[in-house]
């Protein structure tokens, strides 16, 4: 077991947590934001840099601060180790340097885009990045392409996460694709046009934290804010069934993994479940889904009763995490 | 003429092959490795010799080894790193194509060392025709029985395997290298683990430069005290200067760590001095990486210290005031260069390389180079100077792997010593695009 203090927050874990994994057993207040790490994947995390914290003190038997930030979603705890997220000034600036990275080649096509309200960069971008731009460069641009009948990819918008090749890797029964090239003209690609098509393909739409990877059968139909969500589930032969169904008026829009607090589907669902069950008959419904109050996908939705007052005195909550959960 | 130790034959004839090697005494580290020592002594000496890793990043090889985990019946691999990509630095191409069977010698030796019985030679792609020299003498080494089964009549075998790379500078990274030896995508790696405890499949793997694997043999000949006693201070040993730019003799020079930078330079032994007598205006002196330093900072230190070419003197002021002695890629300026052109070089080429898993490098990059090529074509800012540094200093640090610092490092340490000269860029657009060089008198060495 370890000790470790997140933002003058002390925690007992397990050996081998790792720091962001502490963090969220803290709460959210101290949970740093990551665009990458999946922890339903393994070998997630570490590229896109959001979740970089300063360790202040190494351990107890080495209290050498770390000489660099380091990534907490790959950086195992250590026994009497100090960390400093947002209490961090070094953090807050880098995590504002790695928004703008992340966002100067981006389209900022939100108002078109199926993924706005429920973004993980808006979300970042929103609480950590800075409101103007510093460059005037033309961005980087790629050609729309179909992957298969039910999902678009759209290249333009990525940003390069790695989360569906790992799904593709670990969850399906064959990766056909990948990232091609190489710096900031990589691309998530089939390389020669092919379908990505296997039972699970899908679930690379859940993971992709952008509008990357789009649900072909929900594309321009509603923005997520007007759809209710329900959890919901079905017998299935091919996955647990349990999906949440989101609702535009009597019609089932979409369907999709349950997510978590974090944003992150707890099973990933098959493509059966996910894009040939659009019937309220195909499901048995559990009730609403729970969606964090401050996520615009609550907005109009439910009473205001319903939002806990424990939620509203955290500023920290990202807007749009939905929380997964009974409703009291 | 100073100590010679790795180029102490390259000037015989026919030294590239098997015979002549070995009628100057080459492979007789081999024997006494394999027939009189153990592995751990081996270790010991090299360890005692204070040799420092020639790929760049200067780590004590010995400690390196020591660290190899050795878990019962897991395989071991000893990799050599000639990939060699980084601009201004060439002095492994030259060592494998002159003489390419100390590199195999030295790495018959360490592998008996580090316990491995299968090991690889990883160039870079470019270097086609070095594949070719090596193969063949890898070839000759296995029909003289230096390779193979039972080396020499002892129960130690190791197979030599070498592999092209495919034109990537990334690979040059020891964790994306064995990433791509096992035939995947060159990304580098996460650490923690480590190569030495996971490296190649898996695997506990040390992974070494080419020159410092040549210096292996010398030190088991002659013992680690004999090493570590050239040199100065912790710098011990002889280094490969890959010399470059505008001076009169080009070249690879193997130099004794300590002779003066003002020394290589300008004696006609080195680099015999700046090139069309013109003057000295800037040196960038372990490889694209590393900082550019202006003429009076690379003579002498901040505290007028002649500075010396070691590990220690040229990192002498920190970033400040300092550098670092890198792979050995020694790149000379005169004063018709312009720190700005040359800066955008260096930044396309960054961006070209980097491998994009990560943010702060995949797009910092790009957006640098972008901003130079506004600066240098006249159509800059002073706040694109600021957001110059601004960037570099946000990729510095934050990254994966050591080519974002690699990438910030030219770019801040230009700012930093040659701040004017961008200004004046971006102020008199006008006199940038008549003059193809830009002069900077305030930078020029008196010497
Ligand atoms: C971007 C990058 C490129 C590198 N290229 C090389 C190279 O071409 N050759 C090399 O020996 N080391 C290179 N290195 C350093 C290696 O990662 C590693 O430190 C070195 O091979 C270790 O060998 P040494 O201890 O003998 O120096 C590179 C490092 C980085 C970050
Ligand atoms: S397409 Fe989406 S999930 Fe895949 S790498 Fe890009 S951002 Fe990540
Ligand atoms: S620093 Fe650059 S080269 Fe290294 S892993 Fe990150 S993107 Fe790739
Ligand atoms: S979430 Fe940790 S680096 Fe992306």
């Amino acid at each position: 077991m370890a000790n470790i203090t997140i933002d003058g927050q002390t925690i007992e874990v397990a050996d081998g947590t790792t720091i962001l994994q502490a963090a969220r057993m803290i709460g959210p207040e101290v949970a740093p934001p990551t665009m990458c790490y999946y922890s339903k994947l393994k070998t997630s995390g570490g590229y896109c840099r959001t979740c970089l914290v300063e360790v202040s003190k190494g351990s107890e038997k080495d209290p050498r601060p770390m000489p660099k930030l380091v990534a907490s979603c790959r950086t195992a705890v250590m026994d009497g180790m100090e960390v400093k997220n947002i209490t961090s000034a070094k953090v807050i600036e880098a995590r504002k340097s790695v928004v703008e990275f992340l966002l100067i080649n981006h389209p900022l096509d939100c108002p078109i885009c199926d993924q706005a309200g429920e973004c993980h960069l808006q979300d970042l971008g929103y609480e950590h990045g800075s409101a103007k731009t510093r460059t005037d460069f033309e961005r980087r641009t790629f050609e729309k392409i179909d992957i298969g009948p039910k999902i678009q990819l759209h290249m333009t918008r990525c940003i390069l996460c790695f989360r569906c090749v790992k799904v593709a890797e670990q969850i399906t029964d064959g990766r056909v694709h990948g990232v091609m090239n190489r710096g900031d003209v990589s691309e998530i690609s089939t390389y020669i046009e092919q379908a990505i098509d296997n039972d699970f393909s899908g679930n690379i739409i859940d993971v992709c934290p952008v509008g990357a990877l789009t649900d072909k059968t929900f594309r321009f139909k509603s923005r997520v804010w007007f759809t209710k969500p329900m959890n919901a589930h079905r017998n299935c032969d091919k996955c647990s069934g349990k999906a949440v169904i989101w609702y535009k008026g009597d019609d089932v829009a979409r369907v999709t993994g349950r997510k978590d607090q974090w944003g992150e589907v707890e099973e990933f669902i098959c493509n059966t479940c996910r894009f040939d069950k659009k019937l309220t008959s195909d499901w048995t419904i559990e009730g609403p889904k729970e969606i964090s109050h401050q996520s615009v996908i609550s907005a109009n939705h439910y009473p205001a009763n319903m939002v806990k007052p424990r939620e509203l005195t955290l500023n920290n909550i990202k807007p749009i995490t939905l929380i997964a959960g009974e409703i009291k | 003429m100073s100590k010679k130790i790795l180029l102490e034959h390259i000037n015989v004839p026919g030294i590239e092959t098997l015979e002549v090697y070995r009628s100057k005494g080459g492979y007789s580290s081999v024997e006494k490795a394999l027939k009189t020592m153990t592995q751990d002594a081996i270790v010991e000496e090299v360890k005692k010799s204070g040799l420092r890793g020639r790929g760049g990043a200067g780590f004590p090889t010995g400690m390196k080894w020591s660290f190899l985990a050795k878990p019962e019946g897991v395989a071991r691999y000893l990799v050599c790193n000639a990939d060699e990509s980084e601009p201004g630095t060439f002095k492994d191409r030259y060592l494998m194509e002159k003489i390419p069977h100390l590199l195999i010698e030295g790495m018959i030796t360490s592998s008996f060392a580090l316990g491995a019985n299968t090991s690889y030679i990883y160039v870079r792609g470019e270097y086609f025709y070095i594949i070719k020299i090596l193969e063949k003498a890898i070839d000759d080494a296995y029909k003289a029985g230096l390779l193979g089964k039972n080396i020499l009549g002892t129960d130690y075998s190791l197979d030599l395997h070498v592999q092209a790379g495919a034109g990537a500078y990334i690979c040059g990274e020891e964790t994306a290298l064995l990433e791509s030896l096992e035939g995947k995508r060159g990304n580098p790696r996460i650490k923690p683990p480590f190569p030495a405890i996971a490296g190649l499949y898996a695997c506990p793997t040390i992974v070494n430069n080419v020159e410092t694997l040549a210096a292996v043999p010398s030190i088991v000949n002659n013992g680690g005290e004999w090493y570590a006693g050239i040199g100065i201070g912790r710098s011990t040993g002889t280094k490969l200067i890959s010399a470059s730019g505008h001076i009169n003799k080009p070249g690879v020079y193997e130099i004794e760590m300590g002779i003066t930078v003002e020394d290589f330079i300008y004696s006609d032994e080195y680099c015999g001095g700046i090139k069309n007598g013109k003057k000295l205006k800037a040196v960038v002196a372990g490889g694209s990486s590393v900082p550019i330093l202006p003429a009076d900072l690379i003579l002498t230190t901040a505290n007028g210290e002649k500075r010396l070419m070691s590990y220690e003197s040229l990192a002498d002021g920190g970033f400040a005031s300092g550098t670092m002695l890198g792979s050995g890629g020694f790149i000379v300026m005169d004063e018709t260069t312009s720190i700005v052109e040359n800066l955008y070089t260096f930044a396309r080429f960054y961006h070209h390389e980097s491998c994009g898993q990560c943010s702060p490098c995949r797009e910092g990059t790009a957006w640098m180079e972008k901003i130079l090529h506004k600066i240098k074509d006249g159509h800059g800012t002073l706040a694109d100077v600021d957001l110059l540094w601004e960037i570099q200093s946000k990729i510095e640090g934050n990254t994966i792997c050591p080519l974002g610092d690699a990438a910030a490092w030219p770019v801040a340490s230009a700012i930093r010593h040659f701040k004017a000269e961008f200004e004046d860029y971006v102020k008199n657009p006008s006199s940038i695009s008549k003059v193809k060089h830009y002069h900077n008198m305030n930078n020029l060495a008196t010497a």
